[in-house]
């Protein structure tokens, strides 16, 4: 089980690979599309590594619900068996 | 034990001699489709990577289309059309499901009672006709075959529906594939996943095509690296080693997407050409590949992966060798 500063850095990585954001940005109360410029299809990628990197699924209908970086880490954090 | 039947003798392996294609004459930009739907330039660039596409007129049939491309790959081939024997036109856009398309595309290209038939496998198409071209040579039903992908997605598509008309577009492409002793067509890994029949789809004769855009992309941005390695593995190239990538033109973000998921060499050649025909479906990955060669992207003797997919949902790929 990852830790929450696990999930958060591991989380920030991804951020940086797919969408290029610097990993200082990605704290927990960015919102991705208004603060980080991360759009809808770069969020379907996120998900995707998050999924390889967690273990965690992230599926379309709870995509739509994850809004801020603390979104993604609260939901990895449930999620993560 | 019954009898068993004789088999022809086919030849070691199949090639690829040249390429064709055939872009229509109108261009229509992104600022024409803003006037006619809610959206912009901006957003077509960065969602899907388009900065302009071509639409077929009333002149410029899957047909015409499809025996431009072909006369053009024929000319590039030095073949003559009557040597050709086999025809396989790979369409998802044809006006009418009879006749099929290819025996017409045979006729007016003066080749005389070839094989001919047409192929729907969207926009894997081109790949799906180039393995069945390529597997029919190996096994001698034929020595000198034409694959054609030719789309008027612009037919089946609603103009005023801003999730599909930003994207799809119209043309043509075409290969003349001949018998080979050096195998220049490497095997297909080719699959299908029905279960998401409906993400891309017709619903009947008078409807226009509807696409779940969000499971498209995530199928495709997932789904199918692990192919393309297995195709790079079982033609003998590392994936490393590949100079040119040709996957179907979808969305550019797609595409974006499979380079950092696939361990391509730092320069390979990668098609952009969805940039300026929009999405072909099974003609985009011929009308890359031509346009990359005209330009000298891809030489003579390269390695190019072809990788495609779309609906059905269906994909394949392959290694050729560039002519
Ligand atoms: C079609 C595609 C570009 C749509 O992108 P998307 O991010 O899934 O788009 P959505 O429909 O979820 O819309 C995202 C936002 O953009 C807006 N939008 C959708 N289409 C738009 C358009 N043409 N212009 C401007 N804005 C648009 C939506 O209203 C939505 O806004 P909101 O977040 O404020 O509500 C994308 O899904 C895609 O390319 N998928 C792959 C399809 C494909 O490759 N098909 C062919 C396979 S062969």
């Amino acid at each position: 089980m990852a830790t929450t500063e696990e999930i958060q850095s591991g989380l920030a990585e991804i951020l940086e690979e797919v969408a290029g954001v610097l990993p200082a940005d990605a704290t927990p109360e960015k919102s991705f599309t208004e603060d980080l410029d991360v759009d809808s299809l770069s969020m379907v990628e996120i998900a995707t590594a998050v999924e390889d990197k967690f273990g965690v699924a992230i599926p379309d209908d709870e995509l739509a619900n994850i809004r801020t970086v603390g979104d993604a880490i609260s939901f990895i954090e449930k999620n993560q068996s | 034990m019954s009898r068993g039947l004789s088999l022809r003798k086919g030849a070691a392996g199949a090639r690829i001699l040249g390429f064709g294609d055939y872009r229509p004459r109108r261009i229509v930009t992104n600022d024409e489709i803003s006037q006619r739907v809610d959206t912009t330039d901006e957003w077509i660039r960065t969602r899907v990577g388009i900065s302009e596409r071509r639409f077929a007129g009333d002149d410029e049939s899957v047909v015409d289309m499809s025996v431009a491309a072909a006369g053009k790959a024929l000319a590039t081939s030095g073949v003559l059309a009557q040597d050709i024997d086999t025809v396989i036109v790979a369409t998802c856009s044809a006006p009418a499901p009879i006749p099929g398309l290819a025996p017409e595309v045979a006729h007016r290209l003066a080749i005389s009672a070839p094989g001919a038939f047409d192929l729907n496998a969207a926009c894997a198409g081109f790949c799906y006709g180039l393995s069945a071209a390529a597997d029919a040579i190996r096994s001698g039903s034929a020595r000198y075959a034409l694959v054609i992908g030719a789309e008027k997605l612009t037919d089946w598509t609603d103009q005023d529906d801003r999730g599909t008309c930003i994207i799809f577009g119209d043309g043509a492409g075409a290969a003349v594939v001949a018998a080979s002793d050096t195998p220049g067509v490497g095997p297909v890994v080719w699959g299908s996943d029905g279960e998401k029949s409906r993400a891309i789809s017709v619903a009947g004769r008078s409807s226009f095509m509807t696409m779940d855009g969000r499971a498209v992309y995530r199928w495709a941005t997932t789904q199918l690296a692990d192919s393309a390695h297995r195709a790079c593995e079982l033609a003998g190239v590392d994936i490393g080693e590949i100079d040119v990538f040709v996957p179907h033109q979808a969305n550019l973000r797609i595409v974006d997407s499979m380079l950092r998921t696939m361990k391509f060499k730092d320069d390979v050649a990668v098609a952009r050409d969805i940039v300026y025909s929009g999405n072909t479906s099974s003609a985009s990955i011929p009308l890359a590949l031509t346009a990359m060669i005209e330009r000298g992207e891809a030489k003579t003797g390269d390695t190019a992966l072809l990788l495609g997919f779309g609906a059905g949902l269906t994909y394949a790929g392959q290694v050729i060798i560039c002519p």
